[in-house]
């Protein structure tokens, strides 16, 4: 394990303030570590690589990280990240988001960026609070729990982020824990090496605002908390329905290979541009023999290419 | 033999797509919205077929800003286009692509309003938005044209402004000029200018991604090309991060006004018809503008001397162009389809220096060159 | 990251960095931490104990820790700076 931390250390940007930002204890640091290792074991350059926050603590990890780094606004990194693989799909994108950025205020871009099947690798860490603003509770507070908008307990229920990427359409979803770093390193990395749309939760526990308002001694107790209740996904199905209550699986829930959004876009243009050629050679062969070929009807919308080529040829 | 230019019958609409592509445009993402929707249509169609182009119909409005903001800092000419209630929608990312730079067109369609209000008829309501839409002190360009042809010459316009001043461009359109259909012309290739954004000529370790400089325009590399910039939308440094420090805060802002504010004869677009020797002049914008060349040509026969000054740049607003009217004439008159947008800026510039009058109308209706001619001849 | 025996691991801390979490001293199996309650900061004080099981390194929030192996002339491809592309 000699390498771990010099590695890391090879990919943070030193000429920001370190230790980072967050409180001690913060699993979104141990992500952050997760994220790192499996970017080099997946042989990927520091160029190519595209990290994309949302605001939150959890968005502010991209600020520490030598990539292209982008920190966008509340709720919105997955429209970033639409538009930046759209438009380089050679580009690998990673996007962090906390769970108030992609479940509350950003929760429509989640579902519709795993219907597309964008070419994106989604990490929500999710904290079940609102960490940066003060601890309010966020959409997937636990019903019951306290937080600062919370104080009497949170009547409404929460979502389960594995459930809703499944339903969306994801090609790839998978759970995991700030307590499990291996398994982290090991679901990014699948995650990297998987077309179309990837989306990871991460626990990450947050003594500050969520353990000390829901009795937790200290940010120990939490991590011993994930410790305990979660159990392997494939362990988890075998488990009889009524031994399943306060156990969280982990691991991957789903994997497959559909292709991207990028991916089926480019298929279209390319046959496009066939179709195009062929007509190009089809007009060509028209004007040798005048007389017979007649030009296809131009289609609708494309007016403007259209009426250019007329004018020309009459011209 | 003399070439001539492609002659095209369309709606301002599309005339914004026949821009765009001769601007360079190879990125739109949008969500549609009467009476923008045929820009969208048209992109629809028309991107995937040209080379290396990008469209992508985008879940709401504000997704849409986010898709464009992306591309460009993936290196793309973007584009999206909207109205009144999508607008409202984008306002917070109007700001994040003013505070990282990052040049865009949006293009307003404008309906009436507020809220669904009339989705089909024209006004001129969303003026004010245009320049304060977005939260937080910002320079914006705002661009507006009135007839098919400007349609496609101001979209080749806001194109060049946002590539040479790394700044979101508003175009304004309202719903007569947009939905009109007429010929145009295809400019040819030397007739017009095109601009991309400058890219950095150092290496990566020498570059500073939001250094000032005497044009106060930082070049700007896309994504994968070796510099690694981060980029955020909270205020910061010339090296791109995050700063608390009130003299380099102080620096970044008035830099982001600078770009723009020391460009101002480049970005300051008027039209001046018969205004030499004008005792009445009209300012107009959009279709208005199009109903006041029929008046001020009807006053003239009737022996009103008459003008019309064409406000083509909304923002900056052309103020030098204004108060030397002002000086020369009798009495201003602004007309526009809302409650008097436009001539707060008039009454602002012109200072008590000549009477100022305007024509409000809010009926969904257009201001017709009767209703400007009635109030020419009164005055 | 398989463990190894005792006595061949050196355990480090950063002390700058350690933002004194607990998080090491409490999930080690071998006991190798112990939060210093004036410095509150974690220290070493069993290093003869770690198997090198990895958790701490790869758990530290703070990248505050770092193992290496006690014999220092170990073949440089087991730098990982050298595969890291720039
Ligand atoms: C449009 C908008 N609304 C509200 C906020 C304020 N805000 C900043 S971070 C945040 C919540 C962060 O929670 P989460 O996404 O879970 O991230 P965490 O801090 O827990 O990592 C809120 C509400 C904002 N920045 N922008
Ligand atoms: S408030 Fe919570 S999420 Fe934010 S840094 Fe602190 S522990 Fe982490
Ligand atoms: S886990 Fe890291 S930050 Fe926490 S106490 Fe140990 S060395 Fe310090
Ligand atoms: S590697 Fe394992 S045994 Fe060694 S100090 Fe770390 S946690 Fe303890
Ligand atoms: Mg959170």
């Amino acid at each position: 394990m000699s390498e771990v931390t010099q590695l890391i250390h090879h990919y943070l940007r030193h000429n920001k303030k370190f230790p980072h930002m967050l409180c001690a204890g913060c699993g979104h640091g141990i992500l952050l570590g997760s994220l790192i290792r499996s970017v080099h074991n997946a042989g990927l350059s520091k160029d190519e690589v595209v990290v994309i926050s949302g605001i939150g603590c959890s968005g502010r990890l991209a600020v520490y990280v030598d990539f292209n780094t982008i920190h966008t606004t509340h709720g919105r990194a997955l429209t970033f990240a639409t538009g930046i693989k759209m438009a380089n799909p050679e580009l690998v994108v990673i996007v962090l988001m906390g769970d108030g950025d992609a479940l509350s205020i950003g929760g429509n871009h989640l579902i519709h960026a795993a219907r597309r099947n964008i070419g994106v690798n989604a990490i929500i860490l999710n904290n079940e609070i609102y960490g940066m603003t003060g601890g309010q509770c966020s959409s997937t507070t636990p019903q019951d729990c306290f937080s600062m908008t919370t104080p009497f307990g949170q009547l409404e229920k929460s979502f389960d982020i594995v459930d809703m990427a499944l339903a969306s359409g994801a090609n790839f979803v998978a759970r995991t824990t700030a307590f499990h770093a291996q398994l982290t390193d090991e679901v990014i990395g699948q995650a990297l090496a998987n077309p179309g749309f990837n989306l990871i939760e991460f626990f990450s526990p947050c003594h500050t605002q969520y353990g000390r308002k829901n009795k937790y001694k200290n940010a120990i107790a939490m991590y011993q908390d994930l410790k305990s209740k979660t159990m392997d996904v494939d362990k988890y199905k075998a488990l009889e329905e009524s031994k399943r209550e306060g156990v969280m699986p982990i691991g991957v829930f789903l994997k497959r290979d559909d292709p991207a959004l990028e991916t089926r876009y480019a298929g279209v243009r390319a046959k496009l541009q066939e179709a195009k050629q062929k007509k190009a050679e089809a007009a060509k062969a028209a004007q040798a023999k005048p007389a017979k070929a007649k030009e296809p009807k131009p289609d609708k919308g494309a007016k403007g290419k259209e009426t250019k080529q007329d004018k020309g040829d009459k011209a | 033999m003399k070439k001539k230019r492609t002659q095209l019958f369309a709606l301002g609409n599309e005339a914004v797509v026949e821009g765009a592509l001769l601007a360079g445009c190879t990125f739109f993402a949008g969500y549609p919205i009467t009476p923008s929707s045929e820009i969208m249509e048209v992109m629809a169609q028309r991107l995937p077929m040209e080379e290396d182009s990008v469209f992508i119909q985008m879940e709401d409005e504000i997704a849409s800003m986010g898709a464009i903001i992306g591309a460009s800092l993936a290196g793309r000419k973007v584009m999206t286009a909207t109205s009144g209630p999508g607008f409202s929608l984008m306002q917070e990312l109007i700001g994040y692509g003013c505070m990282v730079e990052a040049p865009m067109v949006i293009v307003n369609v404008m309906r009436g309003g507020p809220s669904t209000g009339l989705p089909t008829s024209p006004a001129q309501g969303d003026v004010q938005m245009a320049r304060w839409g977005t939260h937080g002190d910002h320079p914006i360009i705002v661009l507006s044209a009135s007839t098919v042809q400007q349609c496609l010459d101001m979209t080749i316009t806001a194109f060049n402004f946002a590539e040479k001043y790394r700044t979101p461009v508003i175009l304004l359109l309202d719903e007569v000029t947009a939905h009109t259909r007429e010929r145009f012309e295809l400019p040819f290739a030397e007739e017009y200018e095109v601009f991309s954004r400058i890219t950095p000529s150092v290496p990566p370790e020498w570059f500073h991604p939001f250094q000032d400089s005497l044009r106060g325009v930082p070049p700007m590399p896309p994504l994968g090309a070796g510099y690694r910039v981060h980029v955020t939308g909270l205020t910061h440094d010339e090296m791109g991060f995050p700063t608390q420090r009130p003299e380099e805060i102080e620096e970044a802002i008035s830099r982001l006004f600078r770009k723009i504010d020391q460009f101002y004869p480049d970005i300051m677009m008027v039209e001046e018809y018969k205004t030499e020797d004008a005792e009445v002049a009209v300012i107009a914008y959009g279709s208005v503008a199009r109903s006041a060349h029929h008046a001020v040509d009807r006053a003239r026969e009737e022996g009103v001397k008459a003008g019309l000054l064409e406000l083509k740049t909304l923002f900056p607003f052309p103020r030098p162009q204004v108060v030397k009217l002002a000086r020369r004439c009798k009495c201003l008159l602004v007309p526009e389809m809302n409650m008097g947008q436009m001539s707060r800026e008039v009454k602002r510039v012109n200072n008590g220096i000549t009477r100022v009058r305007t024509i409000n109308r809010v009926d969904g209706r257009i201001i017709t060159p009767t209703q400007i001619l009635k109030n020419l001849t009164q005055i | 990251m398989a463990a190894t025996k005792k006595g061949l691991t050196t355990v480090a801390i950063y002390p700058d960095w350690c933002k004194g979490c607990g998080l090491c001293a409490a999930f080690c199996p071998k006991k190798v931490f112990e939060m210093d309650p004036v410095a509150g900061k974690a220290r070493v004080v069993n290093e003869e104990e770690c198997v090198n099981c990895g958790f701490c390194e790869l758990h530290c929030p703070d990248f505050a820790i770092v193992l290496s192996p006690k014999n220092t002339d170990t073949d440089s491809s087991n730098n990982p700076t050298a595969k890291a592309k720039p």
